[in-house]
């Protein structure tokens, strides 16, 4: 039933779990004790909104950053991502596999904002190598979404 | 001048359906549950497989049974899924959708005087293929207190001496009744003792909710004397490639594949492409779909019954057929007035039969926000005509 409730809730937080119970065909009461000792083990961490900001008025760039890191004995690569990722401005933190070691999402106001944060605050860590910054020109999906909505329903209206 | 005209199909009434639709599409911001259709997409990987095909240029007739490749990837599903065996090269043929194959499993097989027992509610084409045919249609009506199954008893008391075949099409389009391995079980004997070939339309076989479809063909005895009929339109969101297939005896594969050479000649080629990539890598897909429906099933059942409507529970297809007798309308009437005062479209059961008096189809190919819109609607235009 969680893997359930999780499958419904991922691209709609919204649902109710009255609707839940209903179409999972279970209690209300279940889905909600479910729900809260997932919040309760972090298995759910938050139910943020997928918002397409190139939609309003609001200037705003997402970049991703490559780093290279020195890893720390005994800690590997978690101390200095951690050290990253408690940056507000940080959005999401990767250890890759392959060319490089952390992936970092960043997003701030202003080009100059983000340059800044890479050459002020991660360029300077000691554990850092290196750093390759993308700027991001256009989101066409996020979370399995697409952000360009367009589809209406195409089908005639009754057919058998 | 002459009458251009023949008097079988003159004298076909048009479709209940078409009627209706004129209705709805006068309607303007009409909300509409009245498809038979998905509202997915067909996957992408399966389009993608289509036009690719386009890019090599493979725009040419295949061979006229379709081909081979498909042929075999439809016996491999068949055997995966429903433990049926069906030789690809004699025993297979594709078809213009699901429809197709009703009308030339009907044209290869009926003689004038031929009784067609055709249960209702049920799919509109079986009875004007029957007519096309030269056959006579027969009409079992189900009952909603057997959940519109056909029953044992029911089946005993159409058959005449001149009744030739059985139309099963489970799961059901409009009532979303399904024929478990017990039902089936229980009309097998009767259906060999009297010799009848059955014409299975088994096209929503990916969409029940609480047990694995079972294919009549699949009991012993019956593989010789049953055309199954399935396609890709409901499993795989793919309505309009217009692909689908029949698999049974080679004796009547046979027949079918030179009515079909002649009036069809092959199916659409893109679409065989793309249905050999469904077939291949679409379990997934199917999975996904169905179940989503079930979501949106179990939703629309318990607002349904919150409303006083009485709805038995449909096991299949993406289909509820609630009872709305204790309204004191006719299906039409509530599908008019609905139409009219609340702008919901639903379709009156009569446009399946007769014995669809009563009651309404209404569709879930919908998103569950589509769905709350609607049935809050319903909801209102229900209580103002309750008694």
């Amino acid at each position: 039933m969680k893997e359930k409730i999780l499958a419904a809730i991922d691209k709609n937080s919204k649902i109710t779990a009255a609707d839940l119970a209903i179409m999972l065909g279970a209690t209300e009461e279940e889905i909600v004790s479910l729900i809260k000792q997932m919040e309760d083990e972090s298995v759910i961490c938050g139910y943020p909104t997928l918002i397409n900001w190139d939609k309003i008025e609001y200037e705003r760039v997402t970049a991703l950053i490559e780093l290279k890191v020195t890893p720390q004995r005994g800690l590997g690569f978690d101390k200095i991502a951690e050290r990253i990722y408690q940056f507000d401005e940080v959005q999401s933190v990767y250890l890759m596999s392959g060319g490089f070691d952390l992936t970092v999402i960043l997003e701030g106001r202003t080009m100059r904002e983000v340059a800044n944060f890479v050459s002020e605050k991660l360029a300077p860590m000691d554990a850092i190598l290196s750093t390759a910054t993308h700027f991001v020109l256009k989101k066409y999906k996020e979370h399995g979404l697409p952000l360009v909505q367009t589809k209406h329903d195409e089908r005639m209206l009754i057919t058998p | 001048m002459r009458n251009p005209l023949a008097k079988v199909v003159v004298n076909m009434p048009p479709s209940g359906i078409r009627k209706f639709f004129d209705i709805v599409s006068e309607m303007k911001d009409a909300i509409s549950l009245g498809v038979g259709e998905p509202d997915f997409d067909t996957p992408w990987h399966v389009r993608e497989e289509g036009i690719y095909s386009l890019e090599k240029g493979k725009t040419f007739y295949t061979s006229n049974a379709g081909l081979k490749e498909l042929k075999q990837e439809i016996c491999n599903y068949l055997k995966r899924r429903f433990d049926l065996e069906y030789d690809y090269n004699k025993e297979t043929i594709v078809t213009v959708g699901g429809s197709e194959a009703i009308d030339i499993a009907m044209r290869a097989m009926l003689e004038p005087g031929d009784e067609v027992l055709i249960p209702q509610p049920c799919y509109v084409s079986y009875h004007p293929c029957t007519v096309l045919a030269g056959g006579t249609p027969v009409v079992i009506e189900l009952k909603g207190e057997n959940d519109f199954k056909l029953t044992r008893q029911e089946l005993i008391d159409a058959i005449t001496e001149k009744t030739k075949i059985l139309v099963l099409a489970f799961p059901n389009n409009p009532t979303g009744a399904i024929m478990d391995y017990e039902d089936l079980k229980n009309i097998v004997d009767v259906i060999i003792e009297h010799d009848l070939i059955v014409i299975s339309d088994e096209i929503y076989s990916e969409l029940t909710y609480d047990k694995e479809h079972v294919s009549i063909a699949s009991f012993p005895g019956m593989k010789e004397r049953t055309i199954v009929i399935n396609g890709f339109s409901k499993s795989y969101a793919m309505t309009g490639w217009r692909l689908g297939y029949a698999v049974g005896p080679e004796l009547i594969i046979e027949q079918m594949i030179k009515i079909h050479q002649f009036a069809i000649m092959c199916a659409p080629t893109t679409s065989q492409y793309a249905g050999v990539e469904a077939l291949k890598n679409g379990d997934s897909d199917v999975a996904m779909m169905r179940d989503a429906y079930d979501k949106r099933r179990r939703y629309l059942i318990h607002s349904l019954r919150k409303m006083g409507l009485e709805c038995f529970e449909p096991f299949g297809a993406f289909y509820v057929f609630p009872c709305i007798k204790s309204l004191g309308m006719t299906s039409e009437e509530f599908a008019t007035k609905l139409l009219q005062e609340e702008k919901v479209a639903v379709v009156p059961g009569t446009a399946f039969g007769d014995c669809g008096e009563g009651y309404l189809r209404i569709s879930y190919a919908y998103s569950i926000e589509n769905l709350k819109i609607a049935l809050e609607r319903m909801e209102r235009f229900v209580e103002r005509y309750k008694k």
